[in-house]
This record gives C-alpha cells, sequence and structure tokens, in this order.
C-alpha cells in the first residue's frame, strides 16, 4: 500500500520551552484509518498542528504522496488535501453554521459570496454525510455535539483527502459516534485517509486498521490494531497496567440533599426544554443523568448550578430554595460544578494554573487576607493541585491555555473537587482526559461519595455512566422517561431504548426518583 | 527547561523589541526629516537633542508625561477588565473642570485645597465613565459608542460652563478667572515646571500594579477581562467588576485632569479636549498594559512630543510628523512576529541543553 503520509523525526520546541516533541515518526497508509495514541501531553495535537501548518517543526521532514514538502500555513495544508477537526473548537460563534463553514473558501459570484448557492451546499454536504445541521443558526445556539459536526463537516467541505480528526467523539453521544463511525468507513473505502485521536480505546479497536503510540513526545510503535489489546495499548501509553474496568463498593445512600422538583424550562421564544423534572439526589450516592444530547440536561444543569434559569417548579439544597440564586451563592453552599466546555466556561485560558484554581476560593481566608492576594499560600495551592492531579506543565504559573487538552481538564477537575464540595454536578467530567487520568478522576468521585457527599453525573460515555453512577435517570424530550435505582441491573441496550424514547416507564415509577414518603 | 532561563530569554527579548522600536521610530523621524527639510541636521538635533539642552526643556518632558500616566492607567484598568470604553478623554477634561470649580470658588488653607480639587475631579470622572458602564450594564448598550459620544457632551459642557460661569472678562480669548492662590500645586524642581501632580502619577502607577496584581479584586478584573462567562462560572460579580473598573479609570482619569490643571495653569485655558485620553492608548500598550510600565511609556511618548515641539519651533518641519512616528510605533508593537526567529532559536538551545542534562 502507498504511503499517504510520512512525518519523520519530528521536533517540536514551543515558545515558552516545552519540547512537545522529541522525535515522532508517523507513517500513514493511503486508504487506512490510523489511530494515534498517547498520554494526555504526549504530542499529539502539537503534531497534527504541525501537519495542518498551524506550527512549525523544530526539525524533521515532512511526506505527503511521497514528496518532501514544507507546511507553513493551513491554506497550504488544505491545498495539499489535508483536513482538520481541532480538538477545541475553532468555530466563530456570532457567525452562521454557513458561514463559517465557508470562511476561507467562498464560492463566489463575481466579487461576492455566493451565499444562496454556499447554504444549498453546506445543506447537501450535511445530508450526505448524515451530519445534518441547521446551515442558518449561528454557532452560538448549537449544543456542543452540534458543534463537533459542523467542525467535521468543515473539513470534508474543504475537500480534504488526509483527514485529522483529533478527540472527535469527546462529546458525541453514542449514537452519534456510531453515526460517524459509519461515515469514517465509508470514507475510508472510498480512499481517503484517516487520522484519529482518542482516548477511548475501545473506539480505535473497532474504527482503526493501524495505531502509533506515542509517549512524552517519542514514538513508541507502530501496531496492527488487531494484533493488540486494549490493555497492551494502555500499557504501551501508560507505561503500567491501568485497570479500566471501574471498582466501587455499593452505595448506601442517605438524606436527600439536592431535591428538584416539577421543574420547567422555557425560553423567551417559548421553547421547551425541561418539562417537570423531579427528582432527588442523597448523600453517598452518585446519580447519573443519561439522554441523548439536547434533551434538556444542559438546561437543567445551568438551572441548578445558577448558570440558568427556571421557569416553574424548585430547586432546593437541604431544604433551602436555591432556584433563581446566583453562582456566588450556589458556590457558596458547596455546589461543585465541572463544565462541559472547558474552554468557554472552565477556564481563563491566558491566566495561570495557580490563578484558574483559586479563581471560586477568592473568599477563602487562606489565600486572601483583607483584600490582599497571599501569593505563597496560592502558589503552593497551586503546586499541590498540579501534583494531586499530575497536570503535566513546567510550572504551575504557566498559563493554563498553554497546556495540552486533557490536562486543561485536569486543572478544571482539581479546583471543583478542592473546593470542599458538598454536592458534585460533574458534567462529562473525564472528557478528554486519558486512561490512567480518568481512572484517577472517577475514584475521586468514588471518594467523594465515601464521604457521604452526593454527585450528579452527565456524560455521553455509557460505559462510564454504567460503571460509575449508583442510580440513574434518564432524560427525553425535557421529560424523565425512567428511573432505575440500581444501575447494576442497567444493560447497555436497555438504556439506549429510554434514551431513544423508544420505552418509558410508568409515572409511578418515575416518581420514586423523588423519595418522598 | 528552566523558568528562570525561560524568563530571561523573554526579558532580553522584549527589551532588545523595544529598543529596536524605539531606533525604529527614531530612523523614521530622520528619514522623514531628510526628506522633507531643507536644513535636516538642524531639524534633528532640535529634535533629538533638543529635549535635553536645558533643565526647563527636561521638566516639559516630565510635564508632559504627567497627564499622560493617568490616562494610560485609566485605560490599563478599562481594557483588563476586557471594556471597550474610550471615556480616558472625557473623565480627565470633567476631572480639570470640577478642579477648577474648587479652585476658583471655595477659599481653604493651602495644604488641602488642590486635595479636595483634585478629588472632586476625580468624582466627577468617575461619575462621566459610569454613565457608559452602566448602559451596558442595564441595556447591553456598547460602552465603546456611548462613551464616544459622551466625550464630545463633556467637551462642550465643559467650555459652556467657562464660558457662562468663570469666564475672565477682560481677557479676549476664552479662559476662566485666575484661580485662589491656594489652589495651585507646589513646583519640586526650581527652573521646571515640574508639580507635585508627578509624584501622584507615579504613586498611581504603583498603586494601580498592585492592585490588579496582588489583591482579590484585581485577579477578579483579569479573570473578568480575560474570560467574562468563566468569571461569571466561578461566582465573581462580574457586571460589579466591570462597572467598578470603569468607575476606577474615571477616577484616574479625573484626578489626573485636576493634577494637571492645578499643576501647570493659574487659570483654565483649553477651548477643546486636549487629547491625552487617545495619547493614553498609545502610552498603554506601548506599556504592555503593565501599570509599572507606564511612567516609562509616558515618558518616552512625552519626549517625541517635547521633541516635536522644538523642531517645530526652530526649524521648517511641521510637529504633525509625531503622529505619524506614533502610529508606526504602534503597529511595530503590535507586530508579535518582531524578533520571533530570534527568542525561538535561543529557547530550542535551552531546552536542547536541558534535555541533555535529564537524559
Ligand atoms: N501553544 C502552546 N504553547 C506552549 N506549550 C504548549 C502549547 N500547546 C501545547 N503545549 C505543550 O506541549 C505538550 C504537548 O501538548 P499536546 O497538546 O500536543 O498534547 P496531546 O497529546 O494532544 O494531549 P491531550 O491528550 O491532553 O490532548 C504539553 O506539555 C503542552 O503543555
Ligand atoms: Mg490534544
Amino acid at each position: 500500500m502507498a504511503e499517504a503520509l510520512q512525518m519523520k523525526n519530528i521536533v517540536k520546541v514551543y515558545s515558552n520551552g516545552v519540547m512537545a516533541n522529541k522525535d515522532v515518526t508517523l507513517c500513514v497508509n493511503e486508504g487506512e484509518i490510523h489511530a494515534l495514541s498517547g498520554e494526555n501531553g504526549a504530542g499529539k495535537s502539537t503534531l497534527m498542528k504541525i501537519l495542518f501548518g498551524e506550527e512549525q517543526a523544530t526539525s524533521g521532514e515532512i511526506y505527503v504522496n511521497g514528496k518532501k514538502v514544507n507546511i507553513t500555513s493551513p491554506q497550504m495544508a488544505i491545498g495539499l488535501g489535508i483536513g482538520m477537526v481541532h480538538q477545541h473548537f475553532m468555530l466563530v460563534p456570532s457567525l452562521s453554521v454557513t458561514e463559517n463553514m465557508i470562511m476561507g473558501v467562498e464560492p463566489k459570484k463575481g466579487i461576492f459570496i455566493d451565499r444562496k448557492y454556499a447554504r444549498q451546499q453546506v445543506e447537501e454536504i450535511g445530508k450526505k454525510y448524515n451530519l445534518y445541521i441547521d446551515p442558518d443558526k449561528k454557532i452560538s445556539e448549537l449544543t456542543v455535539g452540534q458543534k463537533q459536526k459542523v467542525e467535521i463537516l468543515k473539513a470534508l467541505f474543504r475537500g480534504a483527502k488526509i483527514l485529522i480528526l483529533d478527540e472527535p467523539t469527546a462529546v458525541l453521544t453514542p449514537q452519534e459516534t456510531a453515526e460517524l463511525f459509519e461515515e469514517l468507513k465509508h470514507l475510508k473505502e472510498s480512499g481517503y485517509t484517516i487520522i484519529f485521536i482518542s482516548h477511548k480505546l475501545n473506539e480505535i479497536k473497532e474504527l482503526c486498521d493501524r495505531i502509533t503510540i506515542i509517549r512524552r513526545g517519542v514514538t513508541m510503535g507502530v501496531h496492527n490494531v488487531a494484533d493488540v489489546s486494549e490493555e497492551d495499548i494502555s500499557r504501551l501509553m501508560v507505561g503500567r497496567d491501568v485497570v479500566q474496568k471501574i471498582v466501587k463498593d455499593p452505595a448506601h445512600p442517605g438524606e436527600s440533599l439536592l431535591r428538584v422538583k416539577d421543574v420547567k424550562i422555557v425560553d423567551e421564544t417559548g421553547t421547551v426544554y425541561v418539562d417537570g423534572v423531579s427528582f432527588s439526589l442523597r448523600e453517598g450516592e452518585i446519580l447519573g443523568i443519561a439522554g441523548v444530547e439536547g434533551n434538556g440536561q444542559s438546561q437543567l444543569i445551568d438551572a441548578i448550578t445558577g448558570m440558568g434559569h427556571i421557569s416553574a417548579g424548585s430547586i432546593s439544597l437541604r431544604d433551602k430554595d436555591i432556584s433563581g440564586a446566583s453562582v456566588r451563592k450556589i458556590r457558596s453552599m458547596h455546589i461543585a460544578h465541572i463544565p462541559e466546555d472547558r474552554m468557554t466556561t472552565g477556564v481563563a485560558a491566558s491566566l495561570s494554573i495557580t490563578e484558574n484554581v483559586i479563581a471560586d476560593k477568592l473568599s477563602w481566608k487562606r489565600f486572601v487576607r483583607g483584600g490582599v492576594l497571599r501569593r505563597k499560600e496560592m502558589r503552593a495551592y497551586g503546586q499541590e493541585m498540579v501534583d494531586a492531579y499530575q497536570i503535566l506543565c513546567k510550572s504551575q504559573d504557566v498559563e493554563i491555555g498553554s497546556l495540552s487538552g486533557g490536562n486543561i481538564q485536569k486543572g478544571v477537575v482539581a479546583r471543583e473537587l478542592s473546593s470542599e464540595p458538598l454536592v458534585i454536578v460533574a458534567n462529562q467530567p473525564t472528557r478528554g482526559v486519558d486512561v490512567g487520568a480518568s481512572e484517577f478522576i472517577r475514584h475521586q468521585l468514588i471518594r467523594a461519595r465515601d464521604q457521604r457527599k452526593g454527585v450528579l453525573l452527565i456524560t455521553s460515555d455509557l460505559n462510564e455512566v454504567l460503571g460509575l453512577a449508583d442510580s440513574l435517570i434518564v432524560m427525553y424530550e425535557g421529560k424523565i422517561v425512567a428511573y432505575i435505582q440500581d444501575v447494576a441491573s442497567m444493560t447497555e441496550s436497555e438504556l439506549g431504548t429510554y434514551m431513544l424514547g423508544i420505552q418509558k416507564q410508568s409515572a409511578a415509577q418515575i416518581k420514586e426518583a423523588l423519595h418522598e414518603d | 527547561m528552566k523558568i528562570n532561563s525561560q524568563k530571561k530569554i523573554n526579558l532580553l527579548v522584549d527589551c532588545v523589541k523595544m529598543l529596536m522600536i524605539v531606533a525604529i521610530a527614531c530612523a523614521l523621524v530622520s528619514l522623514i526629516v531628510f526628506a522633507v527639510s531643507d536644513d535636516p541636521l538642524n531639524a534633528i538635533y532640535n529634535f533629538f537633542v533638543g529635549p535635553f539642552t536645558t533643565l526647563r526643556r527636561v521638566g516639559n518632558i516630565v510635564e508632559a508625561a504627567s497627564p499622560l500616566m493617568f490616562t494610560a492607567l485609566a485605560v490599563v484598568i478599562i481594557f483588563g477588565a476586557g471594556q471597550f470604553s474610550m471615556i480616558a478623554e472625557g473623565s480627565f477634561f470633567i476631572g480639570t473642570a470640577g478642579a477648577m470649580v474648587v479652585a476658583i470658588t471655595i477659599g481653604m488653607p493651602a495644604g488641602l485645597h488642590p486635595i479636595v480639587a483634585i478629588l472632586f475631579g476625580g468624582i466627577l470622572g468617575s461619575i462621566v465613565a459610569l454613565i457608559p458602564a452602566l448602559l451596558k450594564m442595564k441595556w447591553n448598550v456598547s460602552e465603546l459608542v456611548v462613551s464616544l459620544m459622551l466625550n464630545y457632551v463633556v467637551q462642550f459642557f465643559v467650555i459652556y460652563l467657562v464660558t457662562y460661569f468663570f469666564r475672565e472678562m477682560e481677557s479676549s480669548s476664552l479662559c476662566s478667572v485666575l484661580f485662589q492662590d491656594t489652589a495651585t500645586l507646589t513646583t519640586i524642581l526650581e527652573g521646571t515646571r515640574i508639580h507635585t501632580g508627578v509624584l501622584l502619577g507615579v504613586a498611581a502607577c504603583i498603586v494601580m500594579w498592585f492592585l490588579m496584581y496582588r489583591t482579590s479584586f484585581g485577579t477578579s478584573l483579569r479573570i473578568t477581562g480575560d474570560n467574562a462567562l468563566f468569571a461569571k462560572y466561578a461566582g465573581l460579580k462580574v457586571s460589579g467588576i466591570m462597572v467598578a473598573a470603569q468607575a476606577i479609570a474615571g477616577f484616574l482619569a479625573g484626578i489626573g485632569g485636576g493634577a494637571e490643571l492645578l499643576g501647570m495653569y493659574t487659570r483654565f485655558k483649553w477651548t477643546a479636549t486636549p487629547g491625552y485620553g487617545w495619547t493614553g492608548i498609545v502610552v498603554a500598550l506601548l506599556a504592555r498594559r503593565n501599570p509599572l510600565m507606564v511612567p516609562l511609556s509616558a515618558a518616552f511618548i512625552a519626549y517625541m512630543n517635547v521633541g516635536a515641539d522644538i523642531m517645530a519651533r526652530n526649524s521648517d518641519v511641521g510637529r504633525e510628523m509625531v503622529d505619524i512616528i506614533q502610529g508606526v510605533m504602534m503597529l511595530l508593537i503590535a507586530a508579535d512576529a518582531l524578533l520571533q526567529g530570534w527568542r525561538q532559536r535561543m529557547i530550542i538551545k535551552a531546552a536542547k541543553a536541558e534535555e541533555e542534562v535529564s537524559v
């Protein structure tokens, strides 16, 4: 088979002195799906940004279709038929889907952009690849999953023959992932070459032909995916055995902590997002919320954490009403919140790691006295967080935005879990985090539960929700359609029927979620 | 690589970059002068050396830097909170008016009088700056547009005030009556007009640096400026912080106006806003938004202005040239690519050396 791509002995030193790639070699055959794996901060995104012309390699060679190339800009990469879907979205929130897709490759009619034609093309390509998104919607109105689809379509729209997908499935639901995989396999058969990055090893096993593993900026080897097991892959990545199965003792739930009662959320245009939801989160339990994205979970979480409003009903913490309270008030009552999208809500990217982990703790006597920062304490705390969560960085003083995706996520999780919470609202807590660190974060959530805290877990990773949650509610079209008291009795396929609205429990069964006697 | 060596490299590159920008600016001056002047050497001499020939002229540099420090600080705070209010100009001017009113109408002991006058100017500056801030908070009106418009309102209001209430009738040109003797600031260096307002400016820079980098308020402000949504999510009072930042900025510009008026003049003489708010933006950017760098960058811009004035007086080249140079300097500062290659090479070398040690 011909080699579509070869990256040889790539070295990359960032301007802050981090050596992200020390010696990476990557060979990708034409018409294969090639996995690129490695721990958080191993240098995967960096390598791909070099290939896409966004970063320049310090040294090393790149061959595309056997020809040596020097890719100095994304335009040039696109010209060579390379497309990239970034780990963090690169979309303009105030523009429409169409405008984002055609940016830089606008179809022209004279000197004007041919909007009608562009819109039509966007619509067509969405249908063709089964990733349909309303072309006129503004990006800011889309859900995270929809944004991801726009990113993928954008790359396809530019006619990429070599497609780089940097963690495209991190925010997709299993159904969406399955659809995407169908499409990718289809693309592969029509001769496309795909580089696929994911921390979900089962996805790699299912989709990919070969795998290149990078550890700390150095290639560890190339394997046929069929020849290695998931355990082998994680051992090669991390250098030790990783327990992927989630182990925990049975839960002993107690009193109700957070009580959501008859909550309804309607926006100004009259769209109903949440329609009469009632449940109760008890101390010492992990309560999962499952559902296909866009069935009201986001709005519900926003309401609980003070980021959004409710239209009717009530939310209370230990019998204190918190409906409509400010984030500040809610945080002061010890509700922590790991947000869904770390880059837009989770961090101030150009501030240091230290400043980011204490952003919610500026009222703590430990860090601030009389309005003045206690810098020594702060920095020590930053260091503590970096150590405890193994955030890969040069020091706690670097900008958090310069970390790798998974390490930024670890920073967010560190801040929230260290805020002495009573209730933890964990929205996609392990999104983009490697297998070893995921294990650690899940373990922390279980530990919090064992310390009689309540954890509300929202995740699109079915394995995670089934493995981690003690009980489970399933949302469909703004309503709870099932309450499963003991998740151990649940199978993935049964869960699927609830999530897709095929099956629904009786009202009495659903009412049990409230734990009212 | 050690944080230390990295910091050293960055410091070195930044210093060299600033020097280069200054050098390019100077080279540009020479180039233009050679092109337009009949006696270029004389003009260039006047521009570069002129400001240092007498103590008085050196004093002019410091005097000219004084108001710029205040307006630049205002800009640093406003931009730091992620807001784009251009109110520094208006706040400065209303500050001069406030100080004028107190200086003319109220009798007070010498030590106290200027303090009260300047503070009053600061409060008025603050109130003016609050208008765009509150309109944005309440109705999401663009603070940029409101502040630009408001600057005109302030200008004409102040002129009206002077014309109808405080005008010196004896004088043919528009100016106010004399301030009371007790109101003016003392001169600190014999033979110049350098006044205590300069010290106030430097002190303000230090205080603002402390506020932004050493207090919880400053941290909240920088968080809000970087990502307002994150600030809200972290439980910070986002709109309160934005409004407070603009109020503080207005206050700074206002006391700057008061200090300028009482330090440099014995009566109010402006017939239009003096433009320090705009130049303040240049100064703030040249200082890379760091309050501690503001005095230096203000002094540099002041030097250019004084040089241009002297040159205009003593040669055939106009002072407008300095505006061209300021524009070019802004472009150079914004050009991040300048010297990047050099920085990168040094960093790579340091990183590789470190790598070898650790292996
Ligand atoms: N813009 C940048 N400036 C400085 N350092 C950077 C930058 N981007 C990445 N790095 C550093 O380079 C290293 C590799 O990062 P990279 O994003 O390539 O990791 P990754 O393998 O994609 O990890 P993840 O799985 O977490 O996404 C990290 O140590 C990171 O801190
Ligand atoms: Mg990455």
